[in-house]
C-alpha cells in the first residue's frame, strides 16, 4: 500500500520557500533608497513576515516529515 | 453563510481604466510557484485516485483537521472574501452576523444532528440522502438543481477572478481565465476530491498568511479597535458602524435597513441552516472524514475557524472606513474618474499596507481562492453528476471503474461547461447579480425538505417533493414580486428601506416558512412509508454508534459546547 505524505509536509514547503522569498524582499527594502510603496513602511513587515514563514514552514516541515 | 446571497459585481469596473497594484519580480515569482505547486500536487495524487471511493470520497481518510479546514475553506472563497469585505464597508460590522449567527449555530447542527444520519446511511451526496429518504424524484430536482448551479458558480469564480486580475493587476481576462481552468482541470481530474481538499487546505492557509497582515498593520495604524472606532464614529458621525446588535431595533436605524427578526430567521436559521447542513460543497468535505467522530470533530474545528474569520474580512473592511482618504462609491457610481468603489476594499488594503513579497503572497492568496472555489465546484458536481444523475437516470448498471472513469470526464466537462458560463457572464453580466439570487432559491428549501424528513418519521416521499419545489417557487415568485413592484418590499421586508441583503435575508425566511408548511401538509394527506424503510435514515429509528472509550476532552459535545460559549461570548462583546 502506497504511503500518502502529509499535506503538511508540502504547505511547510510552500511557507518555506514563501518566506525566505519575502524576507528577502524584507531586507532589500531596508536597504533601498527609492520612496516607499506602503504605509508603515517604518514596520518593515515583509522583514518580519518572512522570518515568521520560514519559522512555521520549518516547523511543518520537521514535524510531518516523510517516514519509512 | 455563503456569497449566495451577495451581490459582488465588478462588471461596472472592467472599462474603468488604469490598474490597483503593481507587482515586483518577487510578486509574480510567489504566484508562478503557486501554480507549479498545485499541479505538481495534483500530479502527485493521482495515484491515490484509483476507486471511485477515493475519486469521489477521497477514500474517506481524512483526519479531523483536515476535513475541518477544508470544509471552512470551501466557504472562504475569494468572491465571498471580497464580497464581505466590501459590505462591511457599505453597511458595517453587522455583516459580521455571516461569520457569527449565520455559521456557528448551523454547524452546531449539523455536528452533533444532522452528521450521523448522513454518516450511517453512507450515501455519496445530499441529493443521494432524499433518494433514500424520499425517493427519485425529490433527488432528481435536488441533483440537477445542484449541478446547474455548481458549473454555474464555478463558470462565475472564473469570470469574476479574470475580472479582478484585470482590475487589480492588468491582466488579459482571456489568460485569467485559460490559465485558471486548465489548471483546475488538471488537478481535479488527476486527484478528484482529495486534490480539491488539498488545495483548500493550502489555500487556508495562504489566505490566513496573505490576508492577516491587514488587520495587524490596520490597526497599528489607527492605535487599536478603539482609535478605529473613534476614526470611524468622526468620519461618519450619527451612523453605527461598529455595533452588531444595537442597531437592529429598527430597520431605519442601520445602513443595511435590517431588523433583528431578518438577521435571527431569515439569516441565522433559513439561509444559515440551508447553506451549512444541505449544500454538499461544503457537506461533502466532512463526509470525507475517516470517521463519524472525525467527522464531527472536524466541523466543530472548522466552527472555531469560522469564528476568527472576520479578523481578516470585517475588520479590513472597518479599518477602510477609518484610514482611507476618499469615500468609498457603489458599483453603479464606478466610472466616476478617480473613485473607488466598495468592491475595491480588500485590494486596496492590500495595497495600502503589503510592499514587495507580501503583496504577491497576499494576490496569491486572492487567485488560491478563486481557484479552490472553481475545484470545489466542480468536485461536487462530477460527485452529483455521476451519482445522483448518470447513475440513475442514464447508466444503472456499469462497472465502478466505468464510474470512476466518468467522474474524471465530468471533472474536465464542468470545467468546459464553467469556461462557457465564464464567457456567457461576460457578455451578459447581470447573469453574475441572478445566479447568486437563484443559488438561494434551491439552498434554503432543501434544509426544510431534509431537516423534516431526519427528524420526523411520518414525513412522506410525496411531501419531501412537492415541499422541495413550493420552496423553489416561492422564492422565485417573491423575488419576481419585489423586481416588479419595489414597494412590496414593505412586505417581503417589513421595510421600504431594506437593502438587497436585507431583502435576501427575509425572503429566504418566507421560502422555509412555505417549504415547511407545504412537507407537512402534504403529509398528512399522503401515506408515509414503512418505519423499516426508515431505519438508518430518520431520528428514532436509527441506533446512535457509540464513541466507545473516548476520553472527556474528545468529545465532539464537550467541543461543541465550547464553540457555543464562544460564540454568545463574542456577540456580547461586540454587540
Amino acid at each position: 500500500m502506497k504511503h500518502m505524505i502529509s499535506i503538511w509536509f508540502f504547505i511547510g514547503c510552500l511557507l518555506t520557500i514563501y518566506g525566505f522569498l519575502i524576507f528577502y524582499a524584507g531586507i532589500r527594502t531596508f536597504f533601498a533608497a527609492a520612496a516607499p510603496t506602503a504605509s508603515l513602511q517604518q514596520l518593515h513587515l515583509p522583514f518580519w513576515w518572512g522570518i515568521a514563514m520560514i519559522a512555521l514552514g520549518i516547523v511543518y516541515l520537521v514535524h510531518f516529515r516523510p517516514r519509512r | 453563510m455563503s456569497a449566495p446571497i451577495l451581490f459582488l459585481s465588478f462588471a461596472g469596473s472592467v472599462s474603468a481604466s488604469g490598474r490597483l497594484l503593481s507587482l515586483g519580480s518577487i510578486d509574480l515569482t510567489i504566484i508562478v510557484l503557486y501554480f507549479i505547486f498545485v499541479l505538481g500536487l495534483g500530479l502527485y495524487l493521482k495515484q491515490f485516485a484509483n476507486t471511485s471511493q477515493e475519486f469521489f470520497m477521497a477514500g474517506r481518510e481524512m483526519t479531523a483537521w483536515v476535513a475541518g479546514l477544508s470544509f471552512i475553506s470551501a466557504n472562504l472563497g475569494s468572491l465571498e472574501m471580497m464580497g464581505y469585505a466590501a459590505a462591511t464597508a457599505q453597511y458595517g460590522i453587522i455583516v459580521g452576523h455571516a461569520y457569527w449567527i449565520a455559521a456557528i449555530p448551523a454547524i452546531l447542527f449539523l455536528s452533533l444532528v444532522m452528521l450521523p444520519f448522513y454518516y450511517i446511511c453512507k450515501t455519496h451526496s445530499v441529493p443521494g440522502y432524499l433518494r433514500l429518504r424520499y425517493g427519485e424524484s425529490a433527488r432528481s430536482l435536488s441533483a440537477i438543481s445542484f449541478a446547474v448551479m455548481t458549473v454555474l458558480m464555478s463558470g462565475i469564480n472564473m469570470y469574476s477572478m479574470a475580472v479582478i486580475m484585470k482590475v487589480i493587476l492588468g491582466w488579459n481576462i482571456h489568460f485569467s481565465i485559460w490559465v485558471s481552468s486548465l489548471t483546475v482541470a488538471i488537478y481535479v481530474m488527476s486527484g478528484g476530491l482529495l486534490s480539491a481538499i488539498f488545495n483548500e487546505v493550502l489555500q487556508f492557509m495562504l489566505i490566513w498568511l496573505g490576508c492577516l497582515v491587514i488587520p495587524i498593520a490596520g490597526l497599528i495604524e489607527t492605535g487599536g479597535w478603539t482609535g478605529m472606532v473613534h476614526r470611524i464614529a468622526a468620519a461618519f458621525p450619527g451612523q453605527d458602524f461598529t455595533h452588531m446588535w444595537r442597531s437592529l431595533g429598527s430597520s431605519a436605524a442601520n445602513p443595511m435597513g435590517v431588523h433583528w427578526t431578518g438577521v435571527v430567521f431569515g439569516w441565522g436559521i433559513a439561509i444559515s441552516f440551508g447553506y451549512w447542513t444541505t449544500d454538499f460543497l461544503v457537506v461533502q468535505r466532512v463526509m470525507a472524514a475517516k470517521d463519524l467522530r472525525s467527522a464531527q470533530m472536524g466541523t466543530i474545528i472548522g466552527g472555531f475557524v469560522k469564528l476568527m474569520v472576520p479578523l481578516i474580512v470585517i475588520v479590513p473592511g472597518l479599518l477602510a472606513l477609518a484610514v482611507l482618504p476618499f469615500k468609498l462609491v457603489p458599483e453603479t457610481m464606478a466610472g466616476v474618474a478617480g473613485a473607488h468603489t466598495y468592491n475595491e476594499v480588500l485590494p486596496l488594503m492590500l495595497a495600502r499596507y503589503c510592499g514587495p513579497g507580501l503583496l504577491g503572497l497576499g494576490v496569491t492568496a486572492l487567485i488560491a481562492g478563486f481557484m479552490s472555489g472553481m475545484a470545489g465546484n466542480v468536485s461536487a458536481f462530477a460527485t452529483v453528476w455521476t451519482y445522483d444523475i448518470y447513475k440513475p437516470l442514464i447508466r444503472k448498471q456499469a462497472t465502478e471503474e466505468h464510474y470512476l472513469k466518468m467522474g474524471r470526464w465530468c471533472a474536465l466537462l464542468g470545467v468546459v461547461v464553467s469556461i462557457g458560463t465564464a464567457y456567457l457572464v461576460m457578455n451578459f453580466s447581470s447573469i453574475i447579480v441572478y445566479a447568486q439570487v437563484i443559488f438561494g432559491f434551491f439552498i434554503v428549501p432543501m434544509f426544510g425538505t431534509v431537516i423534516l424528513g431526519m427528524l420526523w418519521k411520518r414525513t412522506t416521499p410525496a411531501a419531501g417533493f412537492w415541499g422541495l419545489l413550493a420552496g423553489i417557487v416561492a422564492a422565485v415568485a417573491l423575488w419576481l414580486w419585489v423586481k416588479m413592484d419595489p414597494s412590496a418590499l414593505r412586505f417581503v421586508a417589513f421595510s421600504r428601506d431594506a437593502k438587497d441583503m436585507a431583502e435576501n435575508v427575509y425572503r429566504a425566511m418566507w421560502t422555509l416558512i412555505v417549504n415547511v408548511l407545504v412537507t407537512v401538509g402534504v403529509t398528512l394527506i399522503t401515506k408515509p412509508k414503512a418505519e423499516k424503510e426508515l431505519e438508518g435514515l430518520v431520528y428514532g429509528l436509527t441506533p446512535m454508534p457509540s464513541m466507545g472509550q473516548v476520553p472527556f476532552f474528545k468529545r465532539p459535545i464537550v467541543w461543541g459546547s465550547a464553540l457555543g460559549l464562544a460564540f454568545i461570548v463574542l456577540n456580547i462583546i461586540f454587540w
